[in-house]
Formats: C-alpha cells, sequence, structure tokens
C-alpha cells in the first residue's frame, strides 16, 4: 500500500477532527487497486485510477461521497493478489476493486471475488476464462467484470486489421503465428488458426515459446525456415527482447499482432529503437480520439506521470469511472446492487462506448464488441513514436517497415 | 544448414554462459564463497550500461564502461557489507558461517533486484551493441554483435587463464584456493587476495552483465534464473573448477540450443535440469571436480 492511502487516512482523520460535533462527513467510496506497481504496463493501473478519482471528487464526488483509491502491489504473483484482495475486502472494507493485466492472477481471484461478494473487473486480464466462468456458475461468479477485451475477441480483432494491412496493402499471404505459452494465448491461437485462414492468410505454423525465453534465435531461424509473410504474434510477458532480437539478427519478416510491452510509452527507449516497424494491437492510443475522452486522459497521464499510458491505464480509468457510475444509479454500495447496475452500464470512456453482455452470452459480463463498441486498433512504432495505422477512418500515418525486412511484391 | 545454424548459435550462448559462470566458480574456488546475488550483479551491470549509454546521447562505450564499473562497485560493497562482515563476526560460530554467506548473499541479491525494479521497473532493457549489422558465416546470417560477444567472452576468459597461471598475482590466487593456511604463513596478507578476487569478480560479473543485456536483453526478473544458471554450470562442471565450468557452460549451451532447434522452444531448459538432476545422482562432484 503506498503513502496515497496513509495520506488519505490522515486527511480523513483530520477532517473527522474537524467535523466533530458538526454533521457526520460521508465515508469516502473505496476502490482498491491490485496490480504489479513495478512493471510499466502494472503500475498504469492505480496511476491511472488516482486520475479518475481525482475528477470524479473534483467534480463532487457520488452521492456526496468522495472516491478514495486504495493501492496494493501484487509483485505479479497471484497468491499475493489474493491476500492483497482478502485484505481489500475484510480490512480494508472496499467497495470495488480493480486488478491486474495478468490472467493466471485475474483467475485466481475470481473465486475469492463470489466468496467475499466483492465487485471485481479487470483491466488488462485477456483469458477467456474470465468470462466463462461467469456465463457457468452465475450465481456465484457475478461479481466479475471483464474490463478488456477476451482472448478470442483480440484476435479476432487483430485478423481484421491484418486483412486490411497485410492481405489487403502489403498483398500477403501467409503466416506463421508465434505466441507465448500463457493462459490468455490458448484461446487466442485456437482463434487466430481459425480467422487468419478466413481473412486469406494461410497459416504454416504455429510456433509457441516460454514466457522464460530469453534467446529468441532458434525461435526465428525456425519461422524464417518456413519462409512466411510474417509473423503474427502473441506476446505480453517477452517483448522487448524478441524485438531487439528480431532487428539484430535482421529477420526480413515482419511482425504483425498483440505485443502488450510495445503498448508501453518506453517501448522505443527500452529496445533502442529496434522497435522501428514493429504492428501491434491496442484499445487506444494516445494519438487518436477514439472517443473524446481518449486524448485528453492520455495527455493528463502523460503530465502527470511523464509518460504515455500502456493499455490498462486507459481501461482502469474507464473502470473507475463505470464503478462511480454503478454506485450513483444502484443508490448504494450493496454488492448486488452494484453489480445489477453495473450489467446495465452503458458509458462511453477512453477505449470506446462500454457495454457489458447479460449473463446468457459466451462473454458473459464481457465488453460487447464490434462497429459503435469497442473496436480495438492497430499501431505501428515509426521513428520514436506510435502511430496509429487502422483502422483507416482514424489512421494518423502509413505502415512503413525497416529496410531490412521483405516484403512481398 | 541446421547443423550449422546450432554450432555457430550454440557456441556463442556457450561462451555467454561460460562468461557469466566464470566469476562465480572463482570466487568460491579462491574464498570458498557462493555469491548468489551473482545474478543480480549481472543486471545490475547490464541495466547501469543501458541507462549511461542513454544519459550520453546513445553512446555505447560509455554505457559499457559504466556498466562494468558499476559490477566493480557492487562486487566491493558486497564483500564489504555483506560477505565480510559475516566472515568476521564473532557470534557466528565457524561452522555455520558458510550458511550465513549463503543466506547473506541471497537476501542481498534480492534486495538489488527490487531496487533496479523500483527505479527502472522491470520491463527488459537492452544495451546498445557497440557494433550493428549482420553478416554471413558460411550461409549463416550472424549478427555481428553475436560474433562480437563470443570474441569479447574468449579474450577475456584467456586473460583469465593468463591472469591465473602466469602472473605472481594469479599463483597467490591459486595459492589461496589450495591452503589458504599456508599462504598466511608465508606472510602474504590474505585479505588483500580476498579483495583481488572480488574485485575481478566485479570485472568479470560486470563484462558478463553488459554482454548478456547487449546480447539477449535483461530484465530484473532475471537476477534469480541468471544465478541459478551460473550454479547449474558450476554444479554440473564441478565446484570451483574453472575449466570444469568451462565445459559444463558449452554442454548446457549446446543442449539447449538442440533442444530449442530440434525439439520446441516451450522447453528449452528442462533436458539440463534433468541432465544436472542425473548428474547430481551419479557423479555429485561434477563433471571436473576433484572430490
Amino acid at each position: 500500500m503506498r503513502t496515497s492511502y496513509l495520506a488519505a487516512l490522515m486527511g480523513g482523520a483530520i477532517g473527522l477532527a474537524l467535523t466533530a460535533g458538526g454533521a457526520e462527513a460521508a465515508d469516502p467510496i473505496k476502490i482498491a487497486t491490485i496490480a504489479e506497481t513495478s512493471a510499466l504496463g502494472g503500475v498504469g493501473i492505480p496511476n491511472a485510477a488516482k486520475i479518475a478519482a481525482e475528477e470524479i471528487n473534483a467534480a463532487g464526488g457520488v452521492n456526496g461521497r468522495m472516491i478514495q483509491i486504495v493501492e496494493y502491489d501484487d509483485h505479479n504473483s497471484a497468491a499475493e493478489a489474493v491476500r492483497a484482495f482478502q485484505r481489500a475486502a475484510q480490512q480494508d472494507k472496499v467497495h470495488a476493486v480493480i486488478a491486474t493485466y495478468i490472467s493466471e492472477v485475474m483467475l485466481a481471484l475470481e473465486p475469492w471475488s463470489g466468496r467475499l461478494k466483492m465487485p471485481l473487473i479487470t483491466p488488462g486480464a485477456a483469458s477467456n476464462d474470465i468470462t466463462k466462468r461467469v456465463h457457468d456458475d452465475y450465481d456465484h461468479n457475478k461479481y466479475v467484470f471483464h474490463g478488456y477485451l477476451a482472448s478470442t475477441q483480440i484476435a479476432d480483432s487483430v485478423c481484421e486489421g491484418v486483412k486490411k494491412l497485410a492481405v489487403g496493402d502489403l498483398k500477403m499471404k501467409t503466416a506463421v503465428v508465434m505466441s507465448e505459452d500463457a493462459a490468455w494465448t490458448l484461446p487466442l491461437d485456437e482463434e487466430y488458426l481459425k480467422c487468419l485462414p478466413k481473412v486469406g492468410l494461410k497459416v504454416l505454423d504455429h510456433v509457441r515459446l516460454s514466457p522464460d525465453t530469453t534467446d529468441f534465435t532458434p525461435i526465428f531461424n525456425k519461422i524464417e525456415g518456413q519462409k512466411p509473410d510474417v509473423i503474427i504474434t502473441g506476446i505480453s510477458h517477452v517483448g522487448v527482447q524478441p524485438t531487439v532480437q528480431w532487428q539484430q539478427q535482421q529477420v526480413p519478416i515482419p511482425m504483425i499482432g498483440v505485443s502488450s510491452q510495445a503498448t508501453n510509452a518506453t517501448f522505443w527507449k527500452d529496445t533502442n529503437g529496434a522497435a522501428d516497424g514493429v504492428v501491434f494491437q491496442m484499445v487506444s492510443a494516445p494519438d487518436v480520439a477514439v472517443t473524446p475522452k481518449t486524448i485528453p486522459f492520455a495527455q493528463k497521464y502523460k503530465d502527470k506521470y511523464g509518460s504515455w499510458p500502456g493499455y490498462a491505464g486507459y481501461t482502469a480509468y474507464d473502470d473507475v469511472y463505470m464503478w462511480a457510475d454503478a454506485i450513483k444509479r444502484a443508490g448504494s454500495t450493496d454488492p448486488d446492487k452494484m453489480v445489477e447496475a453495473m450489467e446495465k452500464t452503458d458509458y462511453v470512456g477512453t477505449i470506446g462506448r462500454i457495454n457489458f453482455l447479460p449473463k446468457g452470452d459466451q462473454f458473459a459480463h464481457g465488453m460487447r464488441i464490434g462497429e459503435g463498441y469497442i473496436t480495438g486498433l492497430m499501431a505501428q512504432w515509426q521513428k520514436g513514436n506510435p502511430v496509429t495505422v487502422w483502422p483507416t477512418k482514424v489512421a494518423t500515418g502509413k505502415m512503413a517497415f525497416p529496410s531490412f525486412t521483405k516484403l512481398p511484391q | 544448414m541446421l547443423a550449422l545454424q546450432i554450432l555457430i548459435d550454440g557456441f556463442a550462448i556457450s561462451s555467454l554462459y561460460a562468461l557469466g559462470a566464470m566469476g562465480f566458480t572463482l570466487i568460491f574456488g579462491v574464498s570458498g564463497v557462493l555469491n548468489l546475488s551473482h545474478g543480480a550483479i549481472m543486471v545490475l551491470s547490464a541495466i547501469i550500461a543501458w541507462w549511461a549509454a542513454d544519459l550520453f546521447g546513445g553512446n555505447a562505450y560509455i554505457g559499457a564502461a559504466a556498466g562494468v564499473l558499476a559490477g566493480l562497485i557492487t562486487a566491493f560493497i558486497t564483500f564489504r557489507l555483506i560477505v565480510r562482515p559475516i566472515q568476521n563476526s564473532r557470534a557466528i560460530p565457524p561452522e555455520e558461517k558458510e550458511i550465513f554467506v549463503l543466506t547473506g548473499t541471497l537476501l542481498w541479491g534480492i534486495m538489488i533486484q527490487e531496487a533496479l525494479a523500483h527505479f527502472f521497473n522491470n520491463t527488459p532493457k537492452t544495451v546498445r551493441p557497440l557494433i550493428e549489422g549482420v553478416t554471413q558465416l558460411a550461409g549463416v546470417r550472424t549478427p555481428l554483435n553475436e560474433i562480437l560477444t563470443t570474441v569479447v567472452s574468449w579474450a577475456v576468459i584467456g586473460l583469465l587463464w593468463l591472469l591465473v597461471n602466469r602472473t605472481r598475482m594469479g599463483k597467490r590466487l591459486l595459492a589461496a584456493s589450495m591452503n589458504p593456511r599456508g599462504l598466511t604463513l608465508l606472510g602474504f596478507e590474505l585479505s588483500s587476495v580476498y579483495l583481488l578476487v572480488w574485485a575481478i569478480y566485479g570485472v568479470l560479473a560486470g563484462i558478463a552483465g553488459v554482454l548478456l543485456g547487449a546480447f539477449l536483453g535483461v530484465s530484473s526478473d532475471n537476477a534469480g534464473t541468471l544465478t541459478a544458471s551460473a550454479f547449474s554450470i558450476v554444479v554440473l562442471g564441478g565446484l570451483g573448477s574453472v575449466s570444469g565450468s568451462l565445459m559444463a557452460a558449452f554442454v548446457v549451451g549446446y543442449l539447449e540450443t538442440l533442444t530449442a532447434y530440434l525439439i520446441s522452444p516451450t522447453i528449452r531448459t528442462v533436458p539440463v535440469l534433468l541432465l544436472l538432476i542425473v548428474v547430481v545422482y551419479v557423479r555429485p562432484q561434477g563433471l571436473l571436480g576433484r572430490r
């Protein structure tokens, strides 16, 4: 837990002392964030949540109550996240939790959300199982919401982008899928293998690598041996290292797909510029007005923390607003009433218009995807900056690849 | 073609492993210290190299020098702050000192790792390579940086060999590893020998860290794995045996590369761990261990 919580406690204590004898100050609404704060992607969750809380509080709070963010660091460990969750629910008496971008951690928290009747949303984990559990056992798991795309939806979004960028613009015909061995990539790969051929890319091979891999030479050599036009990626735990080795080894095949580390603003610096030409999927980017809220939030984040938010920053910011909105509409912090109100969410956030799918849907409590809701973007690192290249109507530039890559004629 | 590729890549990674394990085994051989903060010191050197290069407008040479210097300084701090006080302590019984050093360096390594994660976050960093570009080695496209990594690793190992076997300073180190009491009886100050071996260790760990950072990239999360990897190589080769470590580094490097190419990159490290278990059972003294 960080100083902001202590400061808030002290502030609360002083506030109480000042109002003693007068009307009792309304208790704050406490929202917990559980994330790995030493990771750039992870620290974006509490950071963005605090921006949202400050804005809501400055506008008078929710039903007269202030929002207070209580931060926990889970060190990327499911066990620590569960302990933090228990403490948040039982000792610190928070009203809702925004947790993690790691599927394994989210899946460990999910049963506790039901047991402790604690509303929970993840701004970044992607496993399909998160919403499948809500679908399969709604009564127990209804407190869980999925504030990010499920892996299958991510794969579909990438396929849509690839259809235009790789097949349409670059006339590519073949691909190798390269993804890390993790919970979130199982449904991702399954969907890739289905949707890539549909958009016109023949999948020559499917390479899964250990998230602990540091030497990617054998993997790139193996892929190059298959002579694909493009490598479709599904990486999140790894990112900097494969990108740098791709550039150092001058692997002549472009990489397009999911590369979570590439969504970090420091990716260019971390890779010493090797990121040039890497195309990656995002839901929001600082240069695209996905909604009128996207750019002002990204700018505010940068002004406050010195860099653009990673992907879970946008969603964590929206999540605070959605919990606040649900509590406002429910008129209470009763968990069952909050869930009921959250299910009726129709909120335009930084990533698009957010509706949660009903309990009968296979992605129950997942976000509605598609035109008019959440669509996703494809961006490419070019000369130090991420440039949005798809969808065409919001694109801020065209694709450009480093000279060592070979594109189909 | 594939065989050639495996040969080249395996050689590069094995050379780097050998260099990484060299300092670890040297310090055990000479002063009996198993330094479990080894991986953290390597990562620190790499991250400082990355940071300094960026600070000085992308100058890779300043970065590399700063990284090696950071390794040296951290090695001295490790010795002065952690190892020395435990070795000199009267409160700790002599037979328990090894365990205390083991625990002390382990915790120190975790402290370094956490500090790095705090100040630089745990996203991997890559050190700017001294030379960029690729060349064809018998038809295999090889990054120049990979060749440089191999050459520097071997040059440093060669220099270490010369230092140990051909200089008075080195002979003192050898003597200390064989019979420290004898060395003190001859009028040599054992503490200055230890200081020397830690200095050599710091430079070795620093160079290995910087090369690793430029070749593959490192994150603070890798500290534990790097220590474990050096430890495995040293156990496989025989604790304290420099030539054993060299041999083991090549066994590990090639086994990993073969697995990644011929079986699956997902299980790259598994065969090595299995081999290690077998060696511990069948030949606990390691490949070239004396005991």
